[in-house]
């Protein structure tokens, strides 16, 4: 079959109202459909639990975090949890993209008169919303670990865990809009969003990698996200970078991100949108 | 409301297809699977650009202005869109936000096409809960929330009861007659193109007839006369040269059209004893109208079917793969 790609320029002249009603509701759609999922709020805030108790317990003290003061592992791995919980919210919730392209929903979304950049907007904005929360309600658990959650902290934590939400989120939009199957989806994720985690000094500090390991590190956004989240729930244990170059990270991390989901979403062609 | 163009240029699943829609007309787009009827609703709805050729619906052209469109056309796909999470009435809001509509008069409207669509008493429960029928009544209140001109619909009646299906009708004509909707609709079933005011029939990627049900099947004179006997083609030509009539040989069977079958067929039996096997007698069916524009049967395989067509066009080409996911 004959297809002909073609990019059509992005109108620049959308009104806010025009861009903000529909995001707006895509949004809501998204936060209302995950909290109607019972099964799904609980996994996804279950299994970093457990991951967190076991592994943590698992190590407990064997485990020295490469600075001076000996922190138990499960204190240590409590931001890497956090981060996995916010990493595994972020992309499933962008599963529903290639859901709602299954079946008619994002047709239907396609026809109506909703710049794309709304599309991604509401959707992204969506996920990100999920991650965040879900993020923040593990923040309970701070006291266990001997976290004194002041306010200060706590809004810290929060821009934090919202930065890194929106880019994961906007990073699985791009995985997702391209493909038509879930299957693939995990395959994905298995292969390249696990250990992208495991490599963000969630379970074991950068200090104590071998160098071309400690390479890998230093170029994977994420790091950033579990190193900015360290130092502000640490604030006597400072990471290896310092908290604003980390947020400085995050930031350009999430604007590339949003940048790509975007630039997919505008594609419009001879072939089938969906 | 101005007439509506369709324009189509080359395309492999579409081969110069071009057609128009009166205002407020119930227009049926009728073609076997892998005729181009998906492809074209994907263009009309304007989702795909098409290769070459336009599409004008009230004068915009749907690959290059497609947000001044998409605001003046309402779309029902095959494939369900409504969110099953969300009840009716969100499913509804949630749509009218997509198309700029708010507040208070937003739900006055749902309210309106609620009732209209007679889901008015179950606007808050979820649409999962809802059966095949009234789920597509709720997409059917979707396409129409935002009182578009143009309704299209592509097999909306897919997986439906007959009593469903004759609702969904029911409501499409009052939509064409009370609020001057044009509404176009694919189907691959003769009996819901029958209901339209005019028709195209596709296939493969060709308009191979259009015009008004009966328009169509008036010009098949008289009856259609259906024979099975052992070898058709020897039958058919004894008939030829005995009757001085055309004779078709479709699929193992001798088709005949002639006025007055139900003589023709007393004096085909008397001329050859034994030599039929069973004979049917039919006042024409848009099948047959099909039948007799393309050389074979609605329903045949198409890779059986390209051999005879590319004896009968002059360019053999391939059905094109619909696309669908």
């Amino acid at each position: 079959m004959a297809t002909r790609a073609e990019t059509y320029p992005v109108r620049s002249d959308v009104q806010s109202d025009e861009l903000l009603l529909p995001a707006f509701t895509l949004w809501w759609r998204e936060v209302v459909r995950f909290y109607r999922q019972r099964a799904r709020v609980v996994g996804v805030i279950a299994s970093p639990v457990l991951f967190w108790l076991v592994i943590g317990s698992g190590f407990g003290r064997s485990f020295s975090s490469g600075g001076g003061t000996s922190q138990h592992y499960l204190d240590y791995f409590y931001p890497g949890a956090l981060i996995m919980i916010v990493l595994f919210t972020s992309i499933f919730t962008m599963m529903s993209v290639i859901e709602d392209r299954k079946e008619g929903f994002l047709l239907s979304v396609l026809v109506a008169p909703v710049p794309r950049s709304a599309i991604v907007l509401g959707k992204v904005l969506g996920g990100t919303t999920l991650a965040t929360i879900q993020g923040l309600i593990f923040l309970v658990f701070a006291p266990f670990v001997g976290i004194h959650l002041g306010l200060m902290v706590f809004v810290m934590a929060a821009i934090i865990v919202f930065l890194v939400s929106f880019a994961l989120t906007a990073l699985g939009f791009a995985i997702a809009w391209p493909m038509d199957s879930t299957q693939a989806f995990h395959a994905i994720i298995n292969l390249f969003l696990i250990p992208l985690w495991l490599l963000s000094g969630a379970l074991f500090p950068l200090s104590s990698a071998s160098s071309w390991l400690r390479m890998l590190m230093e170029i994977n956004p994420l790091t950033y996200g579990v190193e900015a989240l360290r130092s502000a729930l640490y604030p006597a244990n400072p990471g290896e970078f310092s908290l604003i170059a980390s947020i400085a990270t995050l930031i350009l991390f999430s604007l590339v991100m949003f940048g790509i989901a975007f630039l997919m979403v505008n594609r419009r062609t001879t072939k089938p949108a969906a | 409301m101005r007439d509506i163009v369709h324009r189509y240029g080359e395309r492999a699943a579409l081969n110069g297809v071009s057609f128009e829609v009166r205002p407020a007309e119930l227009f049926g787009l009728l073609g076997p699977n892998g005729s181009g009827k998906t492809t074209l609703f994907r263009i009309l709805s304007t989702l795909m650009v098409p290769v070459a050729g336009r599409a004008l619906i009230l004068g915009h052209n749907a690959a290059e202005d497609p947000s001044q469109l998409r605001r003046e056309i309402g779309v029902v796909f095959q494939a369900q869109s409504i969110d099953l999470k969300l009840t009716a009435a969100e499913n509804l809001m949630h749509q009218g936000h997509l198309y700029g509509l708010r507040g208070a008069a937003l739900k006055k409207r749902i309210a309106e096409i609620l009732a209209r669509v007679g889901l008015a008493d179950r606007a808050k429960e979820k649409a999962e809960t809802f059966s095949g029928g009234m789920q597509r009544r709720l997409e059917l209140a979707k396409g129409l929330l935002h009182g578009p001109k143009v309704l299209l619909l592509d097999e909306p009646t897919t997986g439906l009861d007959p009593g469903a299906r004759r609702d969904l009708w029911q409501y499409l004509r009052i939509l064409r007659d009370e609020e001057r909707v044009t509404v176009l609709v694919t189907t691959h079933l003769m009996e819901e193109a029958e209901r339209c005011d005019r028709l195209v029939i596709l296939n493969e990627g060709r308009v191979v007839a259009l015009g008004t049900p009966t328009e169509l099947k008036r010009e098949i004179g008289g009856d259609v006369i259906v024979l099975e006997t052992k070898d058709p083609e020897r039958l058919a030509g004894k008939i030829r040269t005995q009757f001085r009539t055309d004779t078709n040989v479709v699929e193992g069977q001798v088709r005949i059209e002639r006025e007055h079958g139900h003589r023709f067929v007393t004096d085909l039996v008397e001329a050859f004893p034994g030599e039929i096997d069973a004979v049917s007698i039919a006042k024409p069916s848009l099948e047959d109208v099909f039948i007799r524009r393309t050389g074979h049967r609605f329903w045949t395989e198409s890779e059986e079917s390209t051999a005879k067509e590319t004896l009968r066009l002059r360019s053999g080409q391939t059905p094109g793969h619909e696309g669908k996911h």
